[in-house]
């Protein structure tokens, strides 16, 4: 099963296992990763599951659609590699993912 | 009783307020016990899939489950049910169960939710004929979506639209029936419910407005639905779509103060101090509406809930109270809606119907209250963020396309 670093804002690290075509946002939310709060569960409607990607995944990881750039300009603290988890699924290809969380969702 | 001498916990509900309220306690560190009673068989989980990603069959359950059930255990919260909590004694401070066991508590949480409404009708436990409003209801409704069937939805409000266009989607015919003159009447202006009903009309499906089921046909299944005014719709099946009642039995039963709701103060806190009332079964003063008393059923609303209560009994900084906010999913349309409509007096909108990408706003006086953002996701985090912090745009700046939305927030005052 692919693995997830989630690196909080204060530098803890939380690795994860999470099953293909789940989404980043929903392995970290089923593991307690403080820091991701996706209070809409993944509808797209609220923009609490912000990440950062590690650049050196951002090829892999694709570009944000344009519904979510939409919701992400809204967002806090938003930086060239900003992406709601929410719509990032996990693959195989994916396998080593590393994703650092915002100060804050809200 | 202050916060540090609670050891004990309650929860009745283990829908997603209650299942978040016992998330959240311990994570931000109470270390007494947690007790969640649920009345459904599964552990906590996200209704609002249910009428839409769950119900065509793109999301299984396991996706649907708020955490695994396995977490639970493991945080040493007891998860029990299908178990009733079925008396609050409030003066020992116990909760009876079925079965009569009886729990004592220090704190309790009331997240009972709500039922949905039964059609008051002759012919309405027919087999074929389903209320909507668990994952149970869901999984009994989905075989019956086969294509070329003919369902009719009684009800046109979020749940009854959202069913309708799934079950178009699967190829089923499909009629609405519903009382009102227009859909959404209870939720939308009649410009935004407009576009609803030309968007569902367009997508094939039929309304009866202004139509009143008198009676549901059938001998042991349904096969149809009569009218009042001599009309005549054949069903394979049926839903009732007809709104929900706040489950306030226990409440009632001991004394709380309810009214449409358990009612409670800012803090989720009922009229007994060690007992607090949260998601669609508790009606609170809202902040950014003048304190104004509102029952809301909603996400927002649980998540909301569990928030301030477990700040109040972890003694962490009060939560923040976020603007209030909904979703709805019809087809390819995302429509999203922040703060509360109600006694709005100017709709104004950005962005035209005709592109099925827009936004309405709506006004009191000067005062942006709420908007309705379809496929526009930009016009309603800025409006969900205006109305969180009292801020207006003037409505002839607002509807003003030619500056990005981003560029009218930063600017408002």
């Amino acid at each position: 099963m692919p693995k997830i670093t989630y690196i909080e804002h204060n530098g803890k690290e939380h690795v994860v296992e999470a099953p293909n075509g789940q989404t980043v946002m929903e392995a970290a939310v089923k593991h307690a990763v403080p820091g991701i709060d996706a209070d809409c569960g993944g509808a797209c409607a609220c923009a609490t599951c912000h990440v950062y990607v590690d650049p050196e995944w951002l090829a892999k990881t694709g570009e944000a659609g344009s519904m979510e750039q939409s919701m992400l300009d809204f967002a806090n603290d938003v930086e060239d590699n900003s992406r709601l988890s929410c719509q990032i699924k996990v693959s195989d290809a994916l396998d080593g993912l590393v994703v650092r969380l915002p100060k804050s969702q809200h | 009783m202050t916060t540090g001498e609670i050891k004990r916990i309650i929860i009745i509900g283990a829908g997603q307020a209650g299942g978040e309220t016992a998330q959240r306690l311990r994570q931000g560190g109470f270390a007494g016990d947690i007790t969640l009673i649920g009345e459904e068989p599964a552990a906590p989980y996200q209704r609002p899939p249910l009428s839409k990603a769950y119900l065509k069959g793109e999301l299984p359950m396991e996706r649907l489950l708020l955490r695994p059930p396995s977490v639970y255990a493991e945080e040493h919260v007891t998860f029990v049910s299908p178990v009733k909590a079925v008396w609050i004694d409030r003066a020992s401070r116990k909760v009876r169960v079925e079965g009569g066991r009886e729990l004592p508590y220090d704190a309790l949480v009331l997240a009972t939710g709500a039922r949905p409404r039964k059609l008051p009708l002759v012919g309405a436990d027919l087999e074929g004929v389903h209320l909507f409003r668990t994952a149970a209801d869901a999984d009994a409704v989905r075989p019956s979506l086969v294509a070329g069937k003919k369902l009719i939805v009684i009800g046109a409000g979020y749940i009854g639209l959202e069913v309708a266009a799934v079950a178009r989607q699967l190829g089923l015919e499909v009629t609405i029936v519903e009382t009102a003159v227009r859909p959404l009447a209870r939720v939308t202006s009649p410009e935004v419910a407009g576009f609803f009903l030309d968007e569902h009309t367009r997508q094939g499906v039929r309304f009866v407005l202004g139509g009143q089921p008198a009676l549901i046909k059938g001998k042991d299944r349904v096969t149809g639905v009569a009218l009042a005014d001599g009309g005549d719709l054949p069903a394979d099946i049926v839903i009732a779509g007809i709104g929900v009642t706040p489950e306030t039995t226990l409440a009632q039963h001991c004394g709380l103060s309810v009214d449409n709701g358990v009612v409670t103060d800012a803090a989720c806190r009922t009229s007994d101090p060690n007992i607090f009332a949260i998601g669609d079964c508790a009606a609170r003063p809202m902040a950014h509406y003048d304190n104004r008393v509102c029952r809301l059923e909603s996400v927002h609303n649980a998540v909301e809930g569990a928030k301030i209560v477990a700040a109040i009994i972890t003694g962490a900084k009060p939560h923040a109270v976020e603007a209030p906010w909904f979703w709805s999913d019809q087809y390819d349309l995302k429509l999203q809606i922040a703060g509360l409509f109600q006694g709005y007096d100017h709709v104004v909108f950005r962005g035209v119907m005709a592109d099925r990408s827009f936004a309405a706003f709506y006004y009191k006086g000067d005062r942006l209250i709420a908007v309705d953002a379809v496929n526009r996701p930009g016009e309603y985090l800025g409006a969900k963020m205006l109305i969180q912090t009292g801020r207006t745009i003037a409505q002839d700046v607002i509807a003003d396309e030619s500056k990005p939305m981003k560029e009218l927030v930063a600017a408002a005052r």
